[in-house]
């Protein structure tokens, strides 16, 4: 397997604000690595600095990006990444001259993933008419035309209705299958847990990273399960609520009745109320 | 306390010749959070607007607090839109003043995140901070009724869990509400749901209940790329999950028929919320 492609240690600053401190992420070929966090969490600056549209700060001390020339990236911004005032076929046919790819190689691929896709009808559509998923859609087929060997996907799926959204996992699937390495940003965790890595962010730092079961493997200590809020303040703070019913992270506890085996979304916020924890000085934090 | 807060019964909209929404029921009680499903064009946005007397319904009853959607009954509802509804170019607190003063409330007691960004615009604050504004807001006048739309949208997944605490403890202290959500993680904390498909009710009851006895069967290969290709080809629809490929609604022995010999561990596994909701859409 030829190397990752990614960032290395790559910090970024806007002004004063440290937007990426010191993050690295590797996108294998053939497979899918996600990024997860919230909004303001640098997913997208994590995302412009791989794909070659922001440089690190600071010169070489701001780390280190690998990526394939320019004219194998396919690269989704964030936003729509079309042209609105452009037909779906118009779209393709653009993008193809850009990136230099011959109507031979473009026009079958492109056909079997609109028909694929549900946009096959839609074809001389001006892209501004289409519903945010067909649009969407639309944007990431665009990005696949070099036949990228590195594809990045901002949030390819935010605010897309989920059969879209299976639409989209089917292009994302397709992307990997044919050997790219797709490094994608999302702030759903049921779709980070589909991809072989994934990477959460913060503030700007790594909060977890590894597989999915890595991930879910080096969450400290147990997670209890109770019916309501727990009343002891202490408790409280390291509580959330979970599909009606709350979970508490206990730090230093052992595996007993009333535990469960945590997943990702239990693994993923630990990590958040652990740095929460940390930035007030509380104990837990060092577990 | 009435029984049921908002019902619908029967409920259709017919625009032009596009029947948006078809013949629907539904009813909230007090202490109910219910979910509505369902892909773009399934009549959600049609039958919210037509519980908030937006939208007269064409044929069917709306009912809020036992009458007609009226103004009177707007007064009792509270409506967070996903676009939030807040002044960007006003400050939390401004923001905060100004409801109070157009749509009454009590001050109320602003949770910690607010007081700390009270003096910035919405604007510049984290989208989980603004998110937060607009809940305070559309409960200071406390709502009976709560309408969310997407409500935890692009947030961290604890900030999502802290913005359903808030939805929860309202439901506990007596409101009803209604969220419509594309979100399965957000699906799953509604005490009751209901898929919508071709503005027609489809599915109905707990996650759990929609869910069922429903299978999906899964493809561990070594060679998850070969073994994706030949279920497409066979017409399984198939989606990649992290190491392993999940064909929803199919057989362990369909599936080794399509593989074609590749060698692969295949079981029957219970399907997601989501993979179940495919199938209702898909049959709706």
């Amino acid at each position: 397997m030829t190397a990752a492609w990614g960032a290395e240690a790559v910090s970024v600053s806007f002004g004063a604000r440290r937007a990426l401190d010191q993050v690295t992420v590797g996108a294998p070929p053939g497979q899918v690595t996600a990024v997860v966090g919230g909004d303001g969490a640098g997913k997208t600056t994590l995302l412009r600095c791989v794909a070659g549209a922001l440089a690190p700060s600071g010169g070489p001390a701001g780390g280190r990006v690998r990526r394939p020339a320019a004219g194998r990236i396919g690269y989704l911004p964030p936003g729509p990444g079309v042209y609105d005032d452009l037909t779906v076929a118009e779209n393709l046919r653009f993008r193809s001259a850009v990136y230099r790819v011959p109507e031979a190689a473009a026009g079958p691929l492109t056909g079997e993933y609109l028909e694929r896709t549900g946009l096959a009808a839609v074809r001389d559509r001006l892209a501004g008419q289409l519903s945010g998923g067909m649009r969407r859609k639309l944007a990431v087929i665009a990005a696949m035309l070099p036949g990228p060997e590195l594809l990045v996907l901002d949030e390819p799926t935010t605010g897309v209705d989920p059969v879209s959204r299976a639409d989209l996992w089917w292009l994302i699937a397709r992307a990997a299958a044919d050997g790219a390495a797709v490094l994608m940003s999302t702030t759903y965790l049921d779709e980070a847990a589909r991809a072989a890595h994934v990477l959460v962010l913060d503030a700007g730092r790594p909060l977890a990273a590894g597989t999915p079961a890595e991930i879910v493997a080096a969450v400290p200590g147990t997670i209890a399960v109770r019916p309501g809020p727990p009343a002891d303040a202490d408790e409280r703070r390291r509580a959330w609520r979970r599909a009606g019913t709350w979970r508490v992270w206990q730090p230093d506890g052992v595996p007993a009745a009333g535990s469960v085996r945590p997943d990702l979304q239990d693994a993923v916020c630990v990590a958040a109320l652990r740095a929460e924890l940390e930035r007030a000085g509380l104990a837990g934090a060092h577990a | 306390m009435p029984e049921v807060l908002a019902e619908a019964t029967n409920v259709s909209r017919v625009f032009g010749r596009f029947t948006a929404v078809d013949g629907v029921d539904l009813a909230v009680g007090p202490g109910e959070v219910v979910g509505l499903l369902g892909a773009n064009g399934a009549g959600k946005t049609t039958l919210i607007r037509m519980l908030l007397g937006l939208l007269p319904a064409s044929a069917g009853a709306v009912r809020l607090f036992g009458q007609p959607p009226s103004r009177a009954s707007r007064r009792r509802v509270g409506y967070l839109p996903q676009s939030l509804g807040l002044y960007d170019d006003l400050t939390i607190a401004e923001n905060a003043a100004f409801s109070r003063a157009v749509f009454g409330g009590g001050l109320g007691s602003d949770p910690e995140p607010l007081r700390r960004y009270a003096g910035v615009t919405v604007r510049d604050v984290p989208l989980g901070v603004a998110r937060r504004a607009g809940f305070a807001q559309v409960l200071a006048h406390a709502p009976e009724l709560l309408l969310l739309d997407e409500p935890t949208s692009g947030v961290d997944p604890l900030a999502r869990a802290r913005l359903w605490e808030t939805i929860s403890q309202t439901a506990a202290d007596g409101a009803g509400v209604i969220v419509t959500t594309h979100n399965m993680e957000e699906a799953e904390e509604c005490t009751r749901l209901v898929v919508l498909a071709g503005g027609r009710v489809v599915a109905a009851g707990t996650a759990a209940q929609i869910t069922g006895q429903a299978r999906t069967a899964v493809v561990r290969a070594a060679d998850w790329a070969a073994a994706l290709r030949r279920l497409e080809a066979a017409g399984l629809r198939t989606v990649l999950a992290g190491p392993v490929l999940r064909v929803p609604g199919r057989t362990v022995a369909e599936v080794t028929a399509a593989l074609n010999d590749l060698p692969a561990e295949l079981s029957a596994e219970p399907a997601t919320l989501e993979e179940r909701f495919f199938e209702l859409v898909a049959a709706g």
